[in-house]
C-alpha cells in the first residue's frame, strides 16, 4: 500500500468517527431539544431539561463545526458539492442551528410565559429539523446526486430542494430523527429524577423500538435501489481528480461490499444490537449510563453501515456517474493529509481528555432545586 | 444582481455581522482572566462579582458570537463552492486545526466558567476561565493564518492534474508574515473593543452613581488594558503586513489614491477627495515622507502608484496567458516537456490570466483591449479604502488619547472626578466596532478583485447555484439576523440597566415598602 492509499483510507475511516463523532456528541442534544415539549410539562421540567445539557452543548457543537472543517481540509470536493448542491437544505440547517446558541441562552433571561414558550419551539426545532436534514442528506447520498464537473473541475448541480424529500430520503431522515431522540432520551434519563426521567425512559424505550423497524425498512429498501459500480479508475494514489473513471450503475449496488466482505455485516448488526440493548435497558430501569452507551453503539453502527455500504464512493453522481466523487479522487494532497493527520493526533486526545474531566466534574443528576437554588446563572 | 454580487454581498453582511460579536468577545474573555486572577490572588469577593457581572454580559454576546460563525464556515461551501474546490487543500487544514485546537477549548470552558462556580475549586474555576480566553485567542490565530493566506497565499503551488492549488510547504503558511501581523492586528483591536466596553458601561454607572466600587476597578483593569491594547494596535497596524508581503502593492496604493509612482520617500495624503476620472486627489492634505516610511520602512525606495502596478498586471496578464495556454496543452498530453517548461515558467501568474475569463472564456485568445480591460480590473474600489483607511487610524489615535487619559485618572484615583469625561467614555463606547468594522472593509475590498490574491479572481469564485435561491439566502440572514440583534441588544441593556446585584434594586423595595403601607 502507498502513503497516499494508506492516508486516503485512514481520513475515510476518520470522516466516519466525526460523523460518528457529531450524532453521539450533539446528537444528544438534539434529541433533547427534540423531546424538550414531551418530557418537560412544566416551565420548571423544561428548565431542567435545558440544564442537563446547558454546560456541555456548546462543546458537543464543535464536533460539528469539526466535521465541516474536516470535510473542507480533507475532503474539499465533498464540502465543495455537498453545500453548495443542497443549498437551501443547507440553509435550513444552518438557520435551525442558530435557534440553539441563542435559546439556550436567552431563554431564562426573562420570566414572560410567550417568550420562553417562543423559545422552547425555537430549541424543538433546533433539534428537530438538523436531526432531518442529516438523515435527508444521507439519503440522497445513497441514492446519488444530480450532479456533473466540467473540464476545470466547477460543479453544477440540477437538483431541486424538493427533490432531496424523496420517500427513500425522508425514511432516511425519520431513521435519523428516531436515533437521536433515542439518544436525547438515555441522556435525560441518567441526568434527571422524577417524573422527567420517567418519562424520558419511556421515549427512550420507543424510539429505539422505532430505529429498529425503520432501520430495517430503509436497509430493504436500500437493497433494491440502483447502487453505483466502478468500472475502470486510475488508482488508489493517482491524483485527485473526479473525471479520470468510469462507473456504471446497477441494482442492488449499496449491498455489494456485505457479500464481498461479510466481516463489514457488524455495521448493521451493531446498529440493531445497541438498539436493541437500549431498549431492554431502559425498560429495566437500570444501567442507565449502560443504556446511553449502547445508545451510542447504535448511531455508530448506523452512520458505519452508511460509509460501508457506499465504499468506494463518497458522493455517488446520478446526473453523470463518472463526475461521482469517491475516496480515490477526492481527496486532497498527501502532504495536507498527513498535516491533518499529524494535528488529530496530536489534539484529538487532549480534546477527550478535557471534555473527560468536564463531565466528571458535571457529574450527578439536575433537579429544580439546583436550578432554585442559582436562578440567573442556570438557563 | 447577479450571483457574483449577491454572493458577495451576503458574504460581506455576515462576516461583518459576525464580526459585532467577535471583538467583544476576545477582549472580555482576557478581562474576565485578569478580574479572576485577582479575586484568586487577593481573596476579594468583589472581583468575583465582578467577573460574574461581566461574565454575564460576556454570555449573551458569545452565543451570538457562536451562532454566527456557524454561517460563515457553511458559506465558504454554500457560495464558493470553486473557491472550495480550488483552494480547500490549503484553505481548509487552518479551519480544521480552528476547531480542534481553539474551538472545543473555548467551547468546553466556556460551559464551565458558566457553571462551575459551585461545581469547581477557586483554582480550578479560574483555570477554566484563562483556558476559554486562550481558546478564544488560539481561534483568531487560525482563523487569520486562513485569511492571511488569501492576502499572501505563500507554501502552494497549481497542480495541473487536479486543477487547483496545493500545500507545498505547511509552514509557510503558518508563519506567514502576512497572517501573523494580522492576528496582533486583529486581537488587539478585539481587546481595545473589550476594554472600550467595560469602561463605557463602567462610566454609564459613575455617571447614575451605582455601583461605584465595582465601577472604578473595572475602569482601572479596563484603562491599564485598553491602553497596551490601542498602543499595539497602532504600532502593529496591518501595514506592517502588507509591507512584509510586498505583494499587495495594489492595496496599499488604493489606501493612498496614490496614482502616479511618487519620488522616495512618498508624501502621505492626510486628507484630501481621490478623484476617480482625473486620476488626482483633489483638495489633499500632505505631509512628506510619512508613507514611504510606513509603506517601505525606507526612504530611499519608492512606493509604486496606480497607473505603474496596472501597467505591470498587463505583462502578468501576458505572462499568465503562456502559463494558461501551456496548462490545456498539459492537461491533454502530460509528458509535454516543451509545455512543462513553459507552464512551470510563468505559473506564478497564472491568476492573472485568468482576470480574462470574464472578456473571453478561452484565454489565451485574448486582444489587447481584453488584455488592457482585465489589468484595469486589478484596481480595488479607492473611495472605500482611501476614506475607510484614515477614519479608523484616526480612532486609533483617540482610542490611545481617552485610555490614556483614563489611565492617568486612574493612577491618581479621580477616575470619576471630571462628569463630561464619563459621558464622552460612555458615548465612545460604538467607535472600535466602527473602526473594526471599516479595518476589515480595507482589508477585504482591497483585496479585490481577487478571492486569493493574483492567484483566483473572485468572480470565478462562486457556487453555480441560482441567483433565486442566493436571494432566498440573503433575505433570510437579513430577516433572521435583524431579529436577533434586537433581542440581543434588549438583553445587553437590560442586564445593564439591572446592574451586578442579582436582588432587586434596594431604591425600587424602599418605594414599593412604602407604597404597601
Amino acid at each position: 500500500m502507498s502513503e497516499y492509499e494508506i492516508l486516503r483510507l485512514l481520513w475515510w475511516a476518520v470522516l466516519g468517527v466525526l460523523l460518528i463523532g457529531i450524532a453521539v456528541m450533539d446528537g444528544f442534544d438534539m434529541g433533547s431539544a427534540i423531546l424538550l415539549p414531551f418530557v418537560g410539562r412544566t416551565d420548571m421540567e423544561r428548565r431542567v431539561v435545558i440544564n442537563t445539557i446547558g454546560p456541555v452543548w456548546e462543546g458537543n457543537q464543535v464536533w460539528l463545526i469539526l466535521g465541516g472543517g474536516a470535510i473542507f481540509a480533507a475532503w474539499p470536493a465533498i464540502y465543495a458539492v455537498a453545500f453548495s448542491g443542497f443549498y437551501l437544505a443547507m440553509l435550513l440547517l444552518l438557520l435551525s442551528l442558530i435557534l440553539r446558541p441563542v435559546g439556550f441562552k436567552y431563554r431564562s433571561k426573562l420570566d414572560g410565559t410567550n417568550w420562553r414558550l417562543a423559545w422552547d419551539a425555537a430549541l424543538f426545532l433546533g433539534g428537530l429539523v438538523p436531526a432531518l436534514v442529516f438523515g435527508v442528506a444521507f439519503g440522497n447520498v445513497l441514492q446519488g446526486v444530480p450532479f456533473r464537473f466540467d473540464d476545470t473541475l466547477r460543479m453544477t448541480y440540477t437538483g431541486t430542494l424538493f427533490g432531496l424529500f424523496n420517500p427513500f430520503a425522508l425514511l432516511c431522515g425519520l431513521v435519523s430523527v428516531a436515533m437521536l431522540t433515542m439518544h436525547g432520551a438515555t441522556w435525560l434519563a441518567c441526568k434527571t429524577e422524577g417524573a422527567v426521567r420517567i418519562r424520558s425512559q419511556r421515549a427512550a424505550l420507543v424510539a429505539s423500538l422505532v430505529l429498529v423497524v425503520l432501520f430495517l425498512g430503509g436497509g430493504i429498501w436500500a437493497a433494491n435501489l440502483t447502487g453505483y459500480v466502478l468500472q475502470s479508475f486510475a488508482g488508489v494514489d493517482a491524483a485527485s481528480n473526479p473525471l479520470n473513471k468510469h462507473v456504471g450503475r446497477e441494482v442492488g449496488m449499496l449491498m455489494a461490499n456485505y457479500r464481498l466482505l461479510p466481516v463489514t455485516i457488524a455495521a448493521p448488526a451493531l446498529g440493531f444490537a445497541g438498539a436493541l440493548l437500549t431498549a431492554l435497558l431502559v425498560s429495566l430501569h437500570r444501567l442507565r449510563v449502560l443504556a446511553w452507551v449502547t445508545s451510542a453503539v447504535a448511531i455508530a453502527g448506523v452512520i458505519a453501515t452508511a460509509g460501508v455500504s457506499l465504499f468506494p464512493f463518497l458522493l455517488p453522481s446520478s446526473l453523470d456517474p463518472n463526475s461521482s466523487l469517491m475516496v480515490w479522487d477526492a481527496s486532497s494532497s498527501a502532504m495536507t493529509l498527513l498535516v491533518m493527520t499529524v494535528a488529530t493526533a496530536i489534539f484529538l486526545p487532549i480534546v477527550l481528555a478535557y471534555t473527560a474531566w468536564v463531565y466528571r466534574a458535571l457529574r450527578g443528576p439536575i433537579t429544580a432545586a439546583d436550578i432554585e437554588a442559582d436562578p440567573h446563572t442556570s438557563y | 444582481m447577479n450571483v457574483v454580487e449577491l454572493s458577495r454581498l451576503q458574504f460581506g453582511l455576515t462576516a461583518m455581522y459576525h464580526f459585532l460579536f467577535v471583538p467583544l468577545t476576545l477582549g472580555l474573555s482576557i478581562l474576565l482572566a485578569i478580574m479572576e486572577s485577582i479575586y484568586v490572588t487577593t481573596g476579594r469577593t468583589i472581583w468575583r462579582d465582578m467577573t460574574r457581572f461581566w461574565g454575564m454580559l460576556f454570555g449573551i454576546n458569545f452565543a451570538l458570537g457562536v451562532a454566527t460563525g456557524l454561517t460563515m464556515e457553511f458559506e465558504f461551501g454554500t457560495n464558493w463552492a470553486y473557491y472550495a474546490h480550488y483552494v480547500g487543500d490549503i484553505f481548509g487544514a487552518p479551519l480544521a486545526i480552528e476547531g480542534l485546537m481553539a474551538f472545543f477549548l473555548e467551547a468546553t470552558f466556556v460551559g464551565m466558567f458558566f457553571f462551575g462556580w459551585k461545581k469547581l475549586t477557586r483554582v480550578q474555576h479560574l483555570a477554566a476561565t484563562v483556558l476559554m480566553a486562550l481558546g478564544t485567542n488560539l481561534s483568531a490565530l487560525w482563523i487569520l493564518i486562513a485569511n492571511g493566506w488569501m492576502q499572501y497565499p505563500v507554501g502552494a503551488r497549481f497542480n495541473v492534474a487536479t486543477m487547483r492549488m496545493e500545500v507545498t510547504d505547511f509552514w509557510a503558511v503558518v508563519f506567514n508574515p502576512v497572517a501573523q501581523a494580522k492576528f496582533v492586528h486583529t486581537v488587539s483591536a478585539g481587546y481595545v473593543t473589550g476594554a472600550m466596553f467595560v469602561l463605557a458601561v463602567s462610566a454609564f454607572y459613575l455617571l447614575r452613581g451605582r455601583y461605584r466600587g465595582m465601577a472604578i476597578r473595572s475602569m482601572t483593569v479596563a484603562a491599564s488594558f485598553g491602553l497596551a491594547a490601542a498602543l499595539s494596535v497602532v504600532v502593529l497596524g496591518d501595514e506592517s503586513g502588507y509591507t512584509a508581503g510586498l505583494n499587495q502593492k495594489m492595496k496599499i496604493a488604493a489606501i493612498e489614491a496614490m496614482w502616479q509612482t511618487e519620488p522616495a520617500p512618498a508624501w502621505f495624503t492626510v486628507v484630501g477627495i481621490p478623484n476617480i476620472q482625473t486620476h488626482e486627489t483633489d483638495d489633499a492634505i500632505r505631509v512628506p515622507w510619512v508613507l514611504g516610511l510606513i509603506a517601505t520602512r525606507s526612504i530611499s525606495r519608492p512606493v509604486e502608484g496606480i497607473d505603474n502596478l496596472v501597467s505591470e498586471a498587463e505583462l502578468r496578464i501576458k505572462s499568465g496567458m503562456i502559463a494558461y495556454g501551456a496548462m490545456e496543452t498539459l492537461r491533454r498530453h502530460p509528458d509535454d516537456a516543451n509545455a512543462r517548461a513553459a507552464f512551470d515558467a510563468h505559473v506564478h501568474d497564472l491568476g492573472y490570466a485568468l482576470l480574462l475569463k470574464r472578456y473571453t472564456p478561452t484565454v489565451t485568445n485574448a486582444g489587447e483591449d481584453q488584455i488592457a480591460a482585465a489589468a484595469l480590473d486589478t484596481i480595488p474600489p479607492v473611495l472605500p479604502l482611501f476614506f475607510s483607511f484614515r477614519i479608523m487610524v484616526l480612532l486609533g489615535f483617540y482610542f490611545i488619547a481617552l485610555f490614556g487619559t483614563m489611565f492617568v485618572l486612574a493612577s491618581r484615583r479621580e477616575l470619576d472626578r471630571y462628569h463630561w469625561l464619563l459621558h464622552v467614555c460612555l458615548w465612545s463606547l460604538p467607535l472600535p466596532w466602527i473602526a473594526a468594522e471599516l479595518g476589515w472593509v480595507v482589508a477585504e475590498v482591497g483585496r479585490q478583485p481577487w478571492t486569493i490574491d493574483g492567484v483566483l479572481p473572485t468572480f470565478l469564485s462562486v457556487s453555480s447555484v441560482p441567483a433565486s435561491n442566493v436571494w432566498i439566502s440573503l433575505a433570510g440572514f437579513v430577516l433572521f439576523y435583524s431579529v436577533l440583534a434586537c433581542v440581543e441588544m434588549y438583553l445587553m441593556v437590560r442586564t445593564i440597566r439591572l446592574g451586578p446585584d442579582t436582588e432587586p434594586h434596594p431604591a425600587r423595595v424602599g418605594l414599593r415598602a412604602v407604597a404597601a403601607e
